[in-house]
């Protein structure tokens, strides 16, 4: 099938079946591919009420009929599992080059069922597919094992694996690639923790047949020459997303000392211009590129290579936890990295046992030893706990939503989550629209979704009018991209022009879609993935999406935007909005007519049999 | 076409392998590409590119006379070429790949496509711009 590998991979990973079946048409022109493959793989084939790190969870890899093609930047690849952290609907996304590996190697899909007896990892050359033992490499650092394997199996393999946070099912361990690409949000590298699978290694000699073989290269040059014609693409390629601290700092937004102020006192120190001069070896992108923002380091003083710090990563340990040393945060990024956690989850739980220490909330004598923000030995001391899950270690690895339940005294108030996912990278008292983007994100709150704080600028901050509106429209826009298997950046960063991706998926794939055909798949998927939380959770809906009181009731303490807070009726005001914009009812629950309408009539009989009752 | 190299601006994206594949095979398959990124992580950190400097070794060891120059290129006469694979290890850059899918080893004809795609100029025209 034009712009597909053309098959489905499924590996029963307790019985050692493996099956490929042909990746059906009506599935790409209904699905698209990547988060629309996972979203409907997970509604039919997951029963509600799963353990997710039982063997009925499946864990599905996917990418998009754009990947692996002359596009700007086809390199993304998602996965998705029912969510240990938040028990709904789970997916992360990451890029390097895997996503364009799996098809050459004739997979749309990877699906990952049952749970292997011993530590394993899958071996796929082609339509060479095996579960090999991976004692040799259990235990290691998510980077050391990639090295290991592809030291192994040869240059041409593209290798992801867990570090040990996943072997010892940390709820927000990631899946790590590329030596420093990862997905991890929502516990994906759980998942496969979960399945003793350590990594999933491909090597791939296939083409992947285009609708228009002429028309797509002109077109994927023409694309490719358009990104190198703009203007800021030599400061985004110098700097990436080191960039944003400063910015995020100057504008009130970026999350300090666990989300208590949105102004980190001398984070010019973690500028993107001093982490250059200081550590950056080289400018790494992912497959077919045209603006690398992958800033790969090497910190001196603590004698360690790592990929980053990204913006998130900045935000969530040099803000959360503040810190204005960037060779600090590089190597905290590294100690992440290769124990297999994901940085903005460990950033946020760490920064909140901090906060709990300080009000005495947690003593000396359950954490073990003294810990405080801005003490690199502290983070250190935790993050390794939490791996290991020892000590509070093995509270805090569950997730800051859970651990402040076993700390009580209030600490629920400031453990910074919705849904169970841990908050990314931006305060948002003073941003009301990315407020609601982040509390509506159907995987908790994170920013891939939607993020719109420059809307925010741009409307102005205390607006509450029309900022559902574009909420909406963002949330369908950004995924977009991760229904193709592009990288959004290029349109957020550089300012490429959305327009072109419709013509190119149409010489690539042969479907004549516009983009508003292309936005209405998109928003039939949001539909979907919010209709997976009601089937698991009986009473979902509208009390899931607020934030913690923290973001209303205590005002913003330094900055920019001291003072800021949302009150509660603004928040009511932004969701009402919102789901009345979506076609939901009053409690942030799709409708029959919603989900008829987007031809999501089998979802309606599901949940009727499961009696939630339809508006 | 001189096709020359600054690997430390290569910022392994590949884009010069899709672009290779398509415009000599016509296929979408960088791994048809004559020419290869290889990266070296977790440390020193950094890519190397393989490709073809077009010294002419593998002509001199080609018992099949299939190896043929033009203004400086070398082409593979794939008629001739019995896949033997001679050339490839007598390549002192290491620069000629192999297919399963194809007989004859597959080495860069100068083509200039994948300098085209490159803006981070790691892979340059040596011709038209100074050796850096």
């Amino acid at each position: 099938m034009n712009g597909y590998g053309g098959n489905v991979l499924r590996l029963n990973l307790s019985t050692g079946e493996v099956k490929v079946q042909p990746l059906g048409v009506e599935m790409a022109r209904e699905w698209i591919g990547q988060r629309g493959f996972i979203a409907k793989i997970l509604w039919d084939e997951l029963k509600p009420g799963i353990d997710p790190l039982g063997p009925d969870n499946k864990l599905v890899m996917s990418t998009g009929p754009l990947a692996g093609t002359l596009v700007p930047a086809g390199g993304k690849v998602s996965f998705g599992a029912k969510s240990p952290a938040t028990g709904i609907y789970g997916e992360s996304c990451m890029g390097g080059h895997i996503a364009a590996e799996m098809k050459y190697a004739g997979y749309d899909v990877i699906i990952l069922e049952g749970a292997a007896a011993k530590p394993s990892y899958l071996y796929i050359e082609d339509d060479k597919v095996e579960i090999r033992d991976a004692a040799h490499v259990w235990g290691k650092g998510a980077m050391q094992a990639e090295k290991a394997l592809k030291d192994e199996l040869g240059e041409d393999f593209q290798i992801c694996t867990i570090g040990p946070a996943g072997e010892k099912l940390v709820k927000y361990a990631c899946i790590s690639h590329d030596f420093g690409r990862q997905a991890g949000r929502t516990g994906m590298g759980t998942v496969m923790g979960s399945k003793n699978i350590k990594a999933i290694a491909i090597c791939g000699s296939k083409s992947i047949p285009l609708a228009d073989m002429t028309t797509a290269v002109a077109k994927g040059k023409e694309m490719l020459k358009g990104c190198f014609a703009k203007e800021n693409l030599d400061e985004w390629q110098d700097y990436g997303t080191a960039g944003v601290p400063v910015w995020a700092n100057k504008i009130g937004a970026f999350p300090t000392k666990n989300f208590q102020s949105s102004y980190l006192e001398g984070n010019e120190a973690l500028d993107g211009k001093i982490m250059r001069e200081k550590m950056v070896i080289n400018d790494k992108g992912c497959f077919g590129c045209p603006s690398p923002c992958g800033k790969y380091c090497y910190v001196k003083e603590y004698d360690v290579y790592t990929e980053g710090p990204e913006y998130e990563t900045t935000a969530l340990i040099a803000g959360s936890c503040v810190f204005t040393d960037i060779e600090q945060v590089g190597y905290m990024n590294y100690l992440c990295d290769e124990m297999g956690l994901d940085t903005i989850s460990a950033g946020n739980v760490i920064g909140f046992a901090m906060e709990c220490f300080e009000k005495g909330i947690i003593t000396t004598e359950q954490v073990g030893r003294e810990i405080k923000f801005g003490d690199v030995d502290s983070f250190k001391f935790l993050a390794e706990q939490i791996t290991t899950r020892q000590g509070i270690g093995n509270v805090l690895a569950e997730g800051v939503k859970y651990a402040a339940e076993q700390f009580g005294r209030g600490s629920t108030n400031f453990a910074i989550q919705i849904k169970g996912l841990e908050w990314s990278g931006y305060e948002s008292r003073s941003a009301p629209s990315n407020m609601l983007a982040y509390m509506t994100c159907d995987l908790g709150a994170h920013h891939s979704r939607a993020w719109s704080v420059t809307h925010d600028m741009a409307v102005g901050r205390k607006v509450l009018e029309g900022k559902a509106q574009k909420v909406v429209e963002l949330q369908h826009i950004r995924p977009f991209f991760d229904l193709i298997g592009c990288c959004r950046l290029q349109w957020v960063e550089i300012g490429f022009e959305l327009e072109h991706y419709p013509e190119i998926f149409r010489y690539i794939t042969g479907f004549d879609y516009s983009q508003d055909d292309l936005m209405k798949i998109s928003e039939k998927v949001w539909n979907l993935t919010r209709a997976f939380a009601w089937r698991e959770i009986e009473d979902y809906g509208r009390k899931y999406d607020y934030p913690p009181a923290r973001f209303y009731e205590e005002a913003v303490t330094s900055g920019p935007n001291a003072g800021d807070t949302l009150t509660k009726e603004a928040l009511e005001y932004l969701l009402d909005d919102y789901y009345n914009l979506r076609g939901w009812n009053k409690n942030g629950l799709p409708t029959r007519e919603k989900l008829e309408q987007m031809g999501l009539g089998f979802v309606v009989q599901e949940l009727q049999g499961l009696s939630r009752k339809l508006a | 076409m001189r096709i020359a190299l600054n690997e430390a601006r290569c910022s392994g994206c590949r884009t010069c392998q899709v672009i290779c594949g398509l415009h000599n095979f016509a296929e979408n398959n960088p791994k048809k590409a004559a020419l290869k990124i290889i990266g070296h992580f977790p440390a020193p950190g950094h890519y190397e590119i393989k490709i073809c400097d077009q010294c002419g070794v593998c002509a001199a060891t080609c018992q099949f006379a299939a190896i043929y120059e033009i203004a400086g290129v070398y082409h593979i006469d794939k008629k001739k070429c019995t896949g033997c694979g001679e050339c490839m290890e007598a390549c002192p850059s290491q620069a000629m790949f192999r297919h399963r899918a194809e007989q004859a080893p597959i080495k860069c004809v100068a083509c200039g496509q994948c300098v085209e795609l490159c803006q981070r100029g790691a892979l340059y025209d040596a011709d038209s711009k100074e050796v850096q």
